[in-house]
């Protein structure tokens, strides 16, 4: 059996104090020792940002690519050895601007991958601009009058490009966030977990107390079912995407 | 009796131009006869002109002729197009139907043939393709009985009434012919073939079959033409071999993709033209950083943008070269033949493990889409899988904790050992940041300069270990004239070559099928011997002809020959061009 210290590396993170990408990192830790992966079976793959170091500071084979480009390149390496453990990783710029297309077409094609989307709603790497995750009237350094353009509905985009699996984390929960992990580990087919990982530099709004204060734990909804597809997609709209848990799997996948 | 004729039917796409030359090919192919088949398409699914060029000889042809001696025409349009390009003594054979009128000053002869009626008589208007062919088949002096087969072959699975009914069209093209066509076959009575049945494909199936011979069990590719029949020939393969093609969103994808296959060691490739390799250069930069093996196919078209997408040219030689950012690693290497095709894709393959890099293989529309006979047996070729510095886990010590493999370790060749995810005390990592030995981000002033030096150090030998970087036909050692030429021109310039020395003009050949890094020691001796050089390509800035120059020592004028209308050079174009410098 694997630990989580098994997949430690000793390598100083580059992100700020109290970033939320620590915890994600610490999840995917614990997720990948709860499946009993061997380190050298497993390969983590991002783009550009913050959180696409995240490969370098794991015990596993890592690819830190280009960005928005992590997606496509997980795939081949799922397809070329489907023996491996293959999560991708990355930002809401990553996942939701420049490579929006890929994640759709990731979700369609079905890949047996994990893919793990660090979400601030802010540019972190590049010092404070706006992302497509960014709430309107959001003010950066690129939108100093406010965002005026809408959000990109993470979990909806997922749910109608056909995702298998479904869930959003927060990066306080870490045992929630490395049970869901686990959960889109152990599907097959491609699962998409997006985290509410907050950037503690440049976003100020989207704090951590904002999101604790916001969040509804979808397990404390009587009978919510993330077999029900409709359903999921309902509960998504009605909380304006602020909910944590599992959203949707898609049975006999 | 012709030793050579060169045949062209034409008419609206949709109309089965491309079947009747493939028909007519398949079964001149059986008698022993080389051929040289060229369409000319549009951009487009139904309609618009459409011609086949079938160019028939009892020894071999490379290249499409200076003129057409037979044009079939089954609408006006294609006479208005093609009359220019017909022989003085050349035929027209055109469907009474449209009543076809001779452009004015026109030297070659017209037959008017009832195609459309003699196809209704057969049971089926659409026949009248087939109708051409069984006349051609007369004009040519050959057995109808011998495209039988070939018939069989490409309507069989069409159901009975649609054979039955083709190859009755066949035969009454046939019998029009010897009763209303007997001078005809006078004028194009061929020769014999020599019975020798040769591979008759394009040179994008030749490339298919190197990549599969080459061990490639993966694709991934967006389709854009003139590129798209690798995907549709790999798709049909690899499921068998327990590969797989992958059609993806966009080239990026598709570039990507086949980076993460070949990180995780299995060969993989992508195949694209112009506006696709555009928009992987920041992804093969990224194989150049991570000294990750890649093939990307690139099948020249007529650019810039959307260019001329079904027209040939041979644009992107300096894009292949340095469209990426910074400077990465790359080999640059140009098909320039059908027949070895084959056997540069398999060593595409070869050069990207062992140097570990991107390996840019470029083709042009003319070599890709040329139906050609070619001698060579791919089945029964056998090539050598070279993967380089590939590390199994038998030869890896074990890693201390927090230790990563050296995948980048600084050697003397500059080549690393390289190991795959899944290997047990290889773990390391990779990025497009700059990195350590292990991979690790790191932006060290010594070891920036040691890891560049290191990736760029990897290519100083591939231009001697390269197998004829320089395809040579240099007879003579002091020569009046070197014409240098890249791609599919290697066929007509070698034909305008015989010609000059027929003359009593000393000629020497080259074609350059490796760009970068570019056999500079190879190519100086060649241009010190020559008094003149003539650079022949289709571009309209001398591509090749600009890298020459700035991989040689200073020479004598580097002329040009520039096509870029979209047509691929006529020998006699070349012999023209080299006529002014001489």
């Amino acid at each position: 059996m694997t630990t989580a210290a098994d997949f430690q590396f000793n390598v100083k993170q580059n992100w700020c104090p109290g970033c939320g990408d620590f915890s994600v990192q610490a999840a995917i830790q614990r997720a990948l020792a709860a499946v009993d992966a061997q380190p050298h079976e497993v390969a983590i793959i991002s783009g550009i940002g913050c959180s696409s170091r995240l490969p370098g500071y794991v015990n596993a084979y890592g690819f830190h690519s280009t960005h928005g480009r992590s997606l496509p390149l997980a795939q081949g390496v799922k397809l070329a050895n489907p023996a491996l453990t293959v999560l991708a990783c990355g930002g809401d710029g990553d996942g939701f601007a420049i490579g929006i297309g890929h994640t759709i077409h990731a979700m369609r094609r079905d890949v047996d991958i994990t893919y793990i989307v660090m979400d601030n709603h802010v540019y972190g790497l590049t010092k404070g601009q706006v992302s497509p995750r960014s709430d309107l009237g959001f003010v950066t350094k690129t939108s100093p009058h406010g965002s005026t353009e809408r959000p990109v509905s993470a979990l909806e985009l997922a749910l109608s490009a056909g995702a298998g699996f479904v869930a959003q984390g927060f990066s306080k929960d870490l045992n929630e966030l490395a049970q869901l992990i686990e959960a889109g580990i152990r599907h097959n087919g491609f699962s998409f977990i997006n985290v509410f990982s907050p950037c503690v530099t440049f976003n100020k709004i989207n704090t951590y107390e904002w999101y604790s204060q916001r969040i509804k734990k979808l397990s404390d909804l009587a009978g919510y079912d993330p077999g029900n597809r409709m359903a999921a997609m309902q509960c998504v709209m009605e909380q304006e995407g602020l909910v944590t848990g599992l959203i949707y799997e898609r049975k006999n996948a | 009796m012709l030793q050579q004729v060169s045949w062209k039917i034409g008419g609206q796409q949709g109309e089965g131009i491309e079947s009747a030359g493939d028909l007519l090919a398949q079964g001149l192919s059986r008698q022993g006869y080389h051929l040289y088949g060229y369409r000319v398409f549009s951009s487009r699914i139904r309609g618009g002109h459409t011609d086949y060029n079938l160019r028939l000889g009892t020894t071999k042809v490379a290249s499409i002729a200076d003129k057409i001696d037979v044009l079939i025409a089954l609408d006006q349009e294609t006479i208005a197009i093609c009359a220019r390009e017909l022989s003085g003594d050349g035929w027209v054979i055109a469907d009474e139907q449209f009543t076809p009128v001779l452009p004015a000053g026109t030297k070659a002869r017209m037959l008017g043939v009832p195609l459309t009626a003699l196809a209704q008589q057969s049971g089926n208007v659409k026949m009248k393709n087939i109708i051409a062919v069984g006349l051609t088949v007369f004009m040519l002096g050959l057995n109808p009985t011998d495209w039988e087969e070939p018939l069989r072959e490409m309507f069989g699975d069409k159901g009975e009434p649609m054979l039955q009914g083709n190859l009755a069209a066949l035969h009454i093209g046939w019998d029009y012919g010897e009763k209303f066509a007997a001078d005809l076959r006078e004028a194009y009575k061929m020769g014999a073939g020599d019975k020798i049945q040769r591979l008759y494909v394009i040179g994008n199936e030749a490339i298919s079959q190197g990549a599969i011979a080459a061990g490639a069990r993966f694709m991934a590719a967006y389709p854009i033409t003139p590129a798209s029949e690798i995907m549709e020939a790999m798709v049909k393969r690899l499921p068998e071999l327990g590969g797989a093609m992958v059609q993806t969103e966009d080239e990026i994808a598709a570039c990507m993709m086949a980076i993460g296959a070949n990180y995780a060691g299995i060969r993989a490739f992508t195949a694209t033209s112009g506006p696709g390799l555009s928009l992987m250069a920041e992804s093969i930069g990224l194989a150049g950083m991570t000294e990750t093996p890649l093939v990307v196919i690139d099948v020249q078209r007529g650019g810039p943008s959307t260019g001329l997408p079904t027209k040939h040219e041979q644009s992107d030689i300096m894009a292949a070269i340095f469209s990426t950012h910074g400077e990465a690693p790359k080999i640059v290497m140009a098909l320039d033949a059908t027949a070895s095709a084959f056997g540069d894709t398999v060593e595409a393959f070869n050069l990207a493990e062992e140097y570990q890099c991107p390996v840019i293989l470029l083709s042009d529309m003319q070599l890709s889409l040329a139906n050609q006979t070619t001698d060579i047996s791919s089945a029964e070729a056998v090539f050598t899988m070279r993967r380089g510095e590939l590390k199994s886990v038998a030869e890896l010590p074990p890693l201390s904790k927090n230790e990563y493999f050296k995948r980048y370790q600084v050697t003397p060749s500059g080549v690393s050992p390289r190991v795959i995810p899944g290997t047990k005390n290889g773990i390391h990592h990779v990025t497009g940041l700059e990195h350590d030995e292990s991979g690790r981000p790191f932006e060290g002033v010594a070891n920036r300069i040691a890891q560049t030096d290191k990736r760029l150090r990897k290519l100083s030998s591939v231009a001697a270990r390269f197998p004829e970087s320089l395809r040579i036909d240099a007879p003579t050692e002091k020569t009046r004239l070197l014409i240098i030429g890249i791609g599919a021109s290697g066929g007509p310039i070698a034909e305008a070559v015989s010609r000059l020395r027929l003359e009593g003009i000393t000629v020497n050949h080259v074609q350059v099928r490796l760009l970068h890094p570019f056999p500079s020691e190879i190519l100086q001796p060649l241009l010190d011997a020559a008094e003149a050089v003539v650079v022949a390509e289709h571009n309209a800035t001398g591509q090749l002809a600009a890298l020459i120059r700035a991989n040689s020592r200073p020479t004598g004028a580097i002329h040009s020959i520039l096509k870029y209308d979209g047509n691929p050079f006529r020998p006699e174009e070349i012999v023209v061009g080299c006529r002014e410098v001489l």
